[in-house]
């Protein structure tokens, strides 16, 4: 598991409750883990605060899964 | 479709105070006297009047599943305890969700969220505010998680009126009921509003005991010593539903809603009308709705908030609409012990009203040494009082900033 990935799965947690070891590469926010679009901000939040980049609003919509946020996180960082 | 003649009952009962965390534990200490006020230990209170309230006995992170709480305002936590509390105790009734209402109460709503939030935005910028603060802050919270919670889908309702809420939510039930809308109602009052801006504005008003050195003493309704009331959290919940409907499922039932008045003082944004004329009309509203007289009452829990006024003014408008009987009405103050949950007050009253009904014991009025000459009542003190059996009814007494009065009246069944 990447830094960021671990870093990822950690928010996730805190925020819906999801066990760590489900927080995968593929699962959807949406469809997989209980992220609605109000929990997402708080994703976006955290990830900005933890891993010090910025996601706009414009990007969000791409960040599907969690693998998707992990490479923009990468890319950014 | 309204029919007044409709019977409502109460099948079920929560409760999370500053003196349980639930509705046994609750009147245990009501029952014996337990004061549920503390000192306020965050730093933040040093430099104010008033340095202590009535804070929940049982924090809500220890009967709540952390990822659900950290959405949710204390207030709703408090809420959505006292209700599940209360459905379970009904044994939940297998309802269409169309035909199952909600009227929950809040005096204040999410004020502490809002602030926190604000504390964020000065901070850190609008970028940090939390996109749950809405949700959070907005007074109808409470009363929409819980319709989640259950399911409910004939209509989710908030009445505001200050301290007075609470029990106008159970009023809102009953003809939410009688008018064909709902058959099962889930009704009830919390708050959780202490902060120190909350604590400092009381205490502008001049309305908080300043008993600092010796807060589980400083709620004192009716009481010479009393110097105004104290805060408190909390939430109280009730289930109503048709008497039809219970009986049908075989439900237990602890009570009839027999009948609500309500009335307004349109005297005074804050003081209550000195004769209490506005109460005394809820009160004979509520006893002309349930075909009651004063010689069928036999307990009434009282607003009683321990200020010197509002004390006097309810005690005046109770003699008015007893006359002869008020010798034979055990009344009680059960604030002297919870504090004044504000919104919530109504509800956790309500219960303890059913309550002293249905076991036919009255709980005691706390901290009553040195009673008020110009009181004029009997107030249970001490000792818990035993009630006669036979067909009853008993008051709850609930008043608002605003000068909104609400009377409810509970049947023996």
């Amino acid at each position: 598991m990447s830094q960021t990935l671990e870093g990822l799965a950690a928010i996730v947690n805190e925020v819906a409750g999801t066990p760590i070891e489900d927080i995968t590469a593929e699962k959807s926010f949406v469809d997989d883990l209980d992220i609605d679009s109000l929990s997402m901000v708080e994703v976006v939040m955290a990830c900005e605060d933890k891993f010090g980049v910025s996601i706009p609003d414009g990007e969000v919509k791409n960040l599907r899964t969690v693998g998707d946020a992990v490479a923009y996180i990468d890319a950014q960082s | 479709m309204t029919d007044s003649t409709r019977r409502v009952v109460v099948t079920g009962l929560g409760a999370t105070t500053p003196v349980g965390g639930d509705v046994a534990t609750t009147w245990d200490g009501l029952l014996n006297g337990r004061s549920g006020v503390r000192m306020l230990e965050d730093e933040r209170y040093t430099d104010l009047p008033v340095r202590f309230a009535g804070q929940v006995a049982v924090e809500p992170l220890e009967v709540m599943d952390r990822v659900e709480a950290r959405k949710l305002d204390r207030c709703q936590q408090l809420a959505l305890i006292a209700a599940r509390e209360a459905w379970a105790d009904s044994t939940q009734p297998e309802i269409d969700p169309e035909r199952l209402g909600i009227a929950f109460a809040t005096g204040i709503g999410g004020i502490v969220s809002l602030l926190d939030n604000y504390d964020i935005l000065l901070s850190r910028g609008w970028s940090r505010v939390s996109p749950m603060s809405v949700p959070q802050l907005m007074p109808n919270g409470a009363a929409a998680w819980v319709g989640l919670d259950l399911g409910a889908k004939a209509g989710i309702h908030t009445p505001v009126s200050a301290c007075a809420s609470g029990a106008e939510a159970i009023g809102y039930a009953l003809e939410m009921i009688r008018s064909g809308r709902a058959d099962v109602v889930v009704a009830g009052g919390t708050e959780a509003c202490i902060h120190p801006i909350t604590i400092a504005a009381f205490a502008a008003m001049r309305a908080l005991s300043t008993r600092n050195d010796d807060p589980t003493h400083a709620s004192r309704p009716y009481d010479l010593g009393r110097d105004g009331f104290v805060m408190g959290e909390g939430a109280g919940a009730l289930v109503l539903e048709s008497a039809e409907h219970a009986a049908a499922r075989g439900a237990r039932v602890y009570a009839e809603v027999a009948s609500v008045g309500m009335t307004a003082d349109g005297h005074h944004i804050a003081q209550p009308d000195p004769e209490g004329a506005g109460a005394a009309r809820a009160m004979r509203l509520a006893l002309q709705g349930a075909g009651a007289s004063p010689t069928d009452v036999i307990h009434i829990n009282a607003h009683a908030t321990s200020t010197p006024q509002g004390d006097i003014a309810e005690a005046t408008a109770i003699k008015s609409v007893l006359g002869t009987s008020v010798d034979d009405v055990a009344v009680s103050g059960t604030k002297s012990m919870t504090g004044h949950l504000l919104g919530g007050a109504g509800a956790v009253e309500s219960v303890a009203a059913i309550l002293a009904l249905h076991n036919r014991i009255a709980p005691v009025t706390a901290n009553l040494e040195n009673p008020d000459p110009e009181i004029g009542l009997n107030v249970v003190s001490g000792e818990p009082r035993k009630l006669r059996d036979g067909d009853a009814v008993v008051l709850n007494n609930s008043f608002g900033f605003g000068g909104h009065n609400v009377a409810l009246i509970f049947r023996s069944v």
